[in-house]
């Protein structure tokens, strides 16, 4: 047997009472393309970590080319030829691409930055592997994909011969993701040996020769692509039949959002450029898109925190002006915002004063809060939606991910809104609170709620949407029905292909 | 080692760190006493005595601890709302300049029950409206306060000098600059007799039991924490974060206008450019002893005068510079940030 | 108008903007060094006071003019080694740690100053740096009084514009000092360790400014007193903004105000009894303002400026 480029063995770290990896082990050939196939939560994003000495292990070692790698210690990966394109970019925007590729590879001490033959070396690698960027361009002025260009580039650099890409297509439209999994397939083959990490399965299959299941900090299982299939990779990375939740047929009522032609500017840009769309109630308006196409403009909107140039808004089946913050929670608009650490909650504020921030007038009197009345709905609203670990007075960031998010769907459904706006409700959240959140939007369309969902996960917009408009550079879609929509058909209308006529409901 | 933050902070911890933090800069302090060849013990048993040794230092204490707890305030109501007020100083003289001037110009002869309320509000006005140009820089411009409150200190004094070396200046005082003093019914009631201790001492606490109510109980309250914490999710909630900043910053630096007003109608009757020993910085120091609690800035405030007052009070049978006071307040300070971080987090490994 | 144009002509405005820009070089490529690591430093102003008391306490008992330099900014890094601390490693506001050392700094300095100094009616004075005169330039007409007839540390102020904006433009740990006040996680990724990048940037930095305190005690002026840095380190903060982060910019931002500052100390005995002299001392603090209002929203901040940096924290 030839020697492994990559190898992992009985690694184990624990964070305060959180075991994160349980005695893993992995190994990467020479050539080959590992897939690290896990939930959030399940350990990948420690192990990688370990791998590249971020984190020190508290047991375990990492080899490569059969030579130990000191622990904890990040240069003497890159030295070993470790590369991590990490799933969050580690760029500088205010640098250029030059400038971010080759921070770190010279001499600290030494006097002169060599560009010269920097620029050289980098051009050479990126027609190699075919990862075309301009070096002198400013890398906030590149689109996201180029930004992951650079990201490979970085790594490729430093005579990677071991890649790590961290859920690299999070941030890609699928066509730009198939391009990347061939650029990946093409590296394999001069040499490169890879580990990507994700949670999709088709990806997965689709491009890995070998794949690791972890769950809960543990390695589960280890299979050849060709001796399994994706039922049961999706067994083993959940652990157990995850019920999700069946969207019932439901008839759509009278339309109560109904916009045409809005177009928002925001800092001089227009980044919502003559939209139409409208929900019905008791129907899900399923908005896909990769981020940063004009999602956040059209959740601020009708969140109330921007106001559009052109175009009219009718609400309930009246014209509306600008409308604040406080006129849309009045309307009964529930807002779940993308955000939620940043947008959502006050981490170091109570859990109660979370929950009634946004309805204020409800719960003051002459200018006081009502602290009675606002405990009370808080814990309601824990009891009612299952916060766990929850009671009024504890600050809300004591809480997990996913039980914030419970807060925040509980502050919004139980005053039952009419329209419900989710801005990627599920996102970050391991599988079983995604199963309860979509639960909480399914009941509320049953009860009548016309629900906008904006998501970047096709699967979670298939399972609940009723409808689908793709938003591409600031432009919507015409609606398809969901019934007629496959990943395919969205993969298209996420890069912009759309046939004009296609009209999937006539108000 | 690596700092791991605490899931739960201690009540009793948080109570204690002021308490840690004063006797972290006290020790320290005591080195450079011991440094300049004086005992320690001795040296802080003499400040003691100066602060409080007899009933005229204990009134002189309390005396300089109202303007302390004013621009404590000040700061402690802006920190709280990330508005970084470094402008007390400036506010603070501007705030007394007005007094004098109207009280002098548009007020004389009228009773002590109209002009006193007329000129601490006009006091409070003229530092809310310092402290409004750089909010408003910032609201415009994207402008940190923090610079240009500090710049506009500079300008604020100079300002003062210039009015009491031309139109404010006092014919009187044998050429000094020195503004017209403020009537004699403008003058604030004293509390004891023989002493220079005034009702400001009381208008200064009443006014940090409305500070702590309106934080704790308003509206305005908890929109202003919001917006301090975590302004995006503050816009998102609805709260008006322009509208909240601007009342922030008119209660800040009334608040430092305010405390120049009653010092130059309570104590000096006049101004000259000496009027503040850097009452507006060292409130900074007493809003973050008092972890910026309205209730905590009194007690903070009296620390603070009684180590000024009673280094004065040591330094005249010690061969130690007053400015140990000024020391032991800026280590206080520093100590007072450690202490609160150590609140937050605890060290692991 | 003649008047105005008898100032503009005197060699000797353009001698004393020089001098005049002397502190506030050293005082803005320090703070500047700063910022492009990610950290704000309003230590400045104590900083500089210190480095102007300890620089001339040690030429007042004996040390050589250089010497005094060399101690002001080993004091310097030594702030700069707290601030740091206090903002690196435990990440503590750097506006409230900056103001906590300036406190700290300028009451420290006129204690050991009041404690090592008797009182006395003129304070003590100390044989300054004299004016060089740079071979073959100084003897130019106009020029040469102008602007070759400085004291060393000028000269070293102007040389060391040059030399930072070489370094972190041109050299690899420029880039590192970039990168990690851009975005200390990706500095990580490449190997470099920002906390050390930072703690580096902030002493040295540190070291700069109290250099720049110490030109005020040991070459514009020969004696130390309370209150004499007023306000020069804040209009460094102010200059690093107009300088949008760049050393060469901050040279001429610091050049142009000391033009604006020496014409009006100029102005004011012309216009003496007309305009009083308080307004003219008044236009530095509030050219500064101004050039920040201006600046703010064009200049490129570091984007992790006042970001403290944790590892595995994002």
């Amino acid at each position: 047997m030839t020697e492994n480029a990559l190898e992992i063995s009985g690694v184990s770290k624990r964070f305060g009472d959180n075991l994160a990896n349980d005695n893993i082990s992995l190994s990467l050939a020479k050539g080959e393309i590992v897939a690290l196939l896990g939930e959030n939560g399940a350990g990948k994003t420690t192990l990688m970590n370990i791998l590249f000495g971020h984190y020190v292990p508290d047991s375990g070692k990492v080899s490569v080319m059969g030579a130990e790698l000191p622990q904890g210690k990040p240069r003497e990966a890159i030295r070993a030829g470790i590369g991590m394109v990490h799933q969050h970019f580690s760029l500088a925007p205010n640098l250029t691409v030059l400038e971010n590729v080759i921070t770190g590879t010279q001499g600290i001490w030494s006097l002169a930055t060599d560009t010269k033959s920097a620029r050289k070396k980098l051009i050479e690698i990126s027609k190699r592997f075919g990862l075309i960027v301009d070096p002198d361009a400013r890398l906030g002025d590149l689109s996201v994909g180029e930004q992951q260009r650079v990201e490979i580039l970085k790594a490729l650099y430093n005579d990677a011969q071991i890649l790590v890409l961290d859920e690299p297509t999070a941030v890609l439209t699928n066509i730009e993701a198939e391009q990347m999994f061939s650029t990946l397939k093409d590296m394999a083959k001069q040499g490169l040996s890879l580990i990507f990490i994700s949670h999709k399965l088709d990806e997965v299959m689709a491009t890995a020769d070998r794949i690791f299941v972890l769950r809960g900090g543990k390695s589960v299982a280890e299979r050849l692509v060709g001796d399994t299939n994706k039922s049961e990779l999706a067994e083993l990375m959940v652990g157990r039949e995850v019920k999700r939740p069946v969207r019932e047929a439901s008839k759509p009522g009278n339309v109560i959002l109904n916009a045409s032609g809005v177009s928002v500017v925001k800092d001089g840009v227009e980044r919502l450029k003559q939209a139409d769309f409208h929900v019905r109630e008791g129907e899900v308006l399923g908005i896909i898109g990769v981020s940063g196409n004009g999602q956040a403009t059209l959740a601020q909107l009708l969140s109330g925190t921007a106001k559009r140039s052109k175009g009219s808004i009718a609400l309930f089946g009246d014209e509306v002006g600008d409308l604040s913050v406080p006129d849309v929670v009045e309307l009964g608009i529930g807002r779940i915002p993308e955000d939620r650490n940043h947008e959502g909650v006050i981490g170091e504020m109570a859990i109660w004063e979370n929950a009634i921030l946004e309805r204020i007038s409800e719960f003051s009197k002459n200018g006081l809060v009502d602290r009675t009345a606002g405990v009370k709905f808080a814990d309601e609203v824990i009891n009612a939606f299952d916060v766990r670990g929850a009671t009024p007075t504890k600050r809300i960031r004591l809480l997990s991910g996913g039980n914030m998010q419970k807060l925040i769907l509980g502050r919004n459904l139980l005053k039952q809104p009419k329209l419900l706006l989710a801005a990627q409700p599920a996102r970050g959240l391991d599988e079983g609170a995604v199963a309860a959140v979509h639960e909480r939007i399914l009941n509320a369309r049953k009860d009548g709620t016309g629900v906008i969902l904006i998501s970047e996960d096709l699967d979670e917009v298939l399972a609940l949407a009723d409808r689908i408009q793709a938003i591409v550079g600031g432009q919507l879609s015409p609606s398809v029905s969901a019934k007629d929509a496959d990943a395919r058909k969205m993969g298209l209308m996420m890069s912009g292909e759309w046939d004009d006529q296609e009209v999937g409901d006539e108000v | 080692m690596r700092f791991e933050r605490r899931e739960r902070q201690p009540l009793l911890l948080i109570l204690a760190t002021p308490l840690i933090a004063v006797i972290a800069a006290l020790a320290l302090s005591g080195v450079l006493i011991a440094l300049a060849g004086a005992p320690v013990f001795e040296a802080y048993w003499n400040i003691v005595k100066g602060a409080f040794g007899s009933r005229l230092s204990t009134t002189e204490t309390l005396t300089r601890a109202i303007p302390l707890m004013l621009t404590g305030l000040a700061a402690a109501i802006a920190f709280r709302a990330k508005l970084w007020n470094i402008g007390a100083e400036g506010q603070l003289y501007i705030g007394a300049i007005t007094v004098c001037a109207i009280s002098s110009q548009f007020l004389s002869g009228l009773p002590s029950f109209i002009q006193i309320p007329i000129l601490l509000i006009c006091g409070a006005i003229a530092g809310m409206i310092l402290l409004l140009i750089p909010l408003w820089l910032r609201l415009r411009f994207s402008v940190d306060e923090v610079v240009t409150t500090l710049l506009l200190n500079f300008v604020a004094i100079l300002f003062v000098s210039m009015l009491i070396d031309t139109v404010l200046k006092d014919p009187l005082a044998f050429g000094w600059p020195q503004s017209l003093p403020v009537a004699d019914e403008a003058m604030l009631p004293r509390v004891l007799t023989r002493s220079r201790l005034h009702i400001g001492l009381f208008i200064a606490m009443a006014l940090a039991i409305i500070i702590y109510l309106i934080q704790t109980r308003t509206v305005f309250g908890l929109q202003s924490r919001a917006a301090g914490l975590n302004p995006e999710a503050a816009v998102f909630a609805g709260v008006p974060l322009a509208r909240t900043l601007v009342l922030v910053a008119m209660i800040s630096g009334g608040f430092a206008g305010l405390a120049g007003a009653v010092e130059v109608m309570g104590v000096q009757g006049y101004v000259t450019t000496e009027l503040s020993p850097g009452f507006g910085y060292s409130g900074i120091v007493v809003a973050m002893l008092a972890n910026l609690n309205p209730i905590g800035v009194i007690l903070a405030a009296l620390f603070i005068a009684a180590m000024f007052v009673g280094a004065d009070g040591m330094s005249r049978v010690m061969e130690i510079p007053t400015y140990i006071a000024d020391v032991t307040v800026a280590l206080s300070l520093l100590s007072m940030l450690v202490a609160i971080f150590f609140t937050q987090y605890r060290i692991r490994r | 108008m003649n008047e105005i144009i008898d100032i503009l002509s005197s060699a000797g405005l353009w001698a004393a903007v020089l001098r005049i820009a002397t502190p506030l070089i050293f005082g803005t490529l320090g703070a500047l060094l700063c910022e492009r690591a990610g950290v704000l430093n309003l230590g400045i102003e104590g900083i500089m006071t210190f480095g102007a008391m300890i620089g001339w306490l040690a030429v007042f008992n004996g040390a050589d003019l250089w010497t005094g330099i060399l101690i002001a900014a080993i004091s310097g890094g030594v702030f700069g080694l707290l601030h740091a601390l206090f903002t690196v490693t435990l990440g503590l506001s750097q506006h409230v740690s900056g103001l906590g050392v300036t406190l700290f700094a300028s009451s420290f300095s006129y204690y050991i100053f009041r404690l090592l100094v008797p009182v006395a009616g003129t304070p003590p004075t100390i044989e300054a740096f004299q004016p060089i005169d740079v071979p073959g330039l100084s003897s130019l007409p106009f020029f040469g009084p102008a602007f070759f007839t400085q004291t060393p540390p000028t000269y070293l102020a102007i040389v060391l514009a040059f030399i930072l904006a070489y370094i972190i433009f041109k050299t690899p740990m420029g880039l590192a000092i970039r990168m990690t006040g851009e975005n200390p996680h990706a500095a990580e990724a490449q190997g470099i360790n920002p906390i050390v990048i930072r703690y580096g940037c902030v002493i040295f930095g540190s070291a700069l400014m109290a250099i720049g305190g110490a030109f005020l005690t040991l070459s514009a002026f020969n004696s130390f007193f309370p209150t004499m840095v007023q306000g020069r380190g804040w209009i460094c903060i102010a200059l690093v903004v107009f300088a949008s982060w760049r050393p060469s910019h901050a040279l001429l931002g610091a050049l142009l105000f000391a033009f604006f500052d020496g014409f009006q100390f100029r102005l004011q005995t012309v216009l003496s009894g007309v305009v009083p002299y308080q307004v003219f001392l008044m236009i530095p603090y509030i050219l500064s303002i101004t050039a920040l209002a201006v600046m703010a929203r064009r200049a490129r901040v570091p984007q992790a400026l006042m970001q403290p940096f944790r590892r595995g924290e994002r």
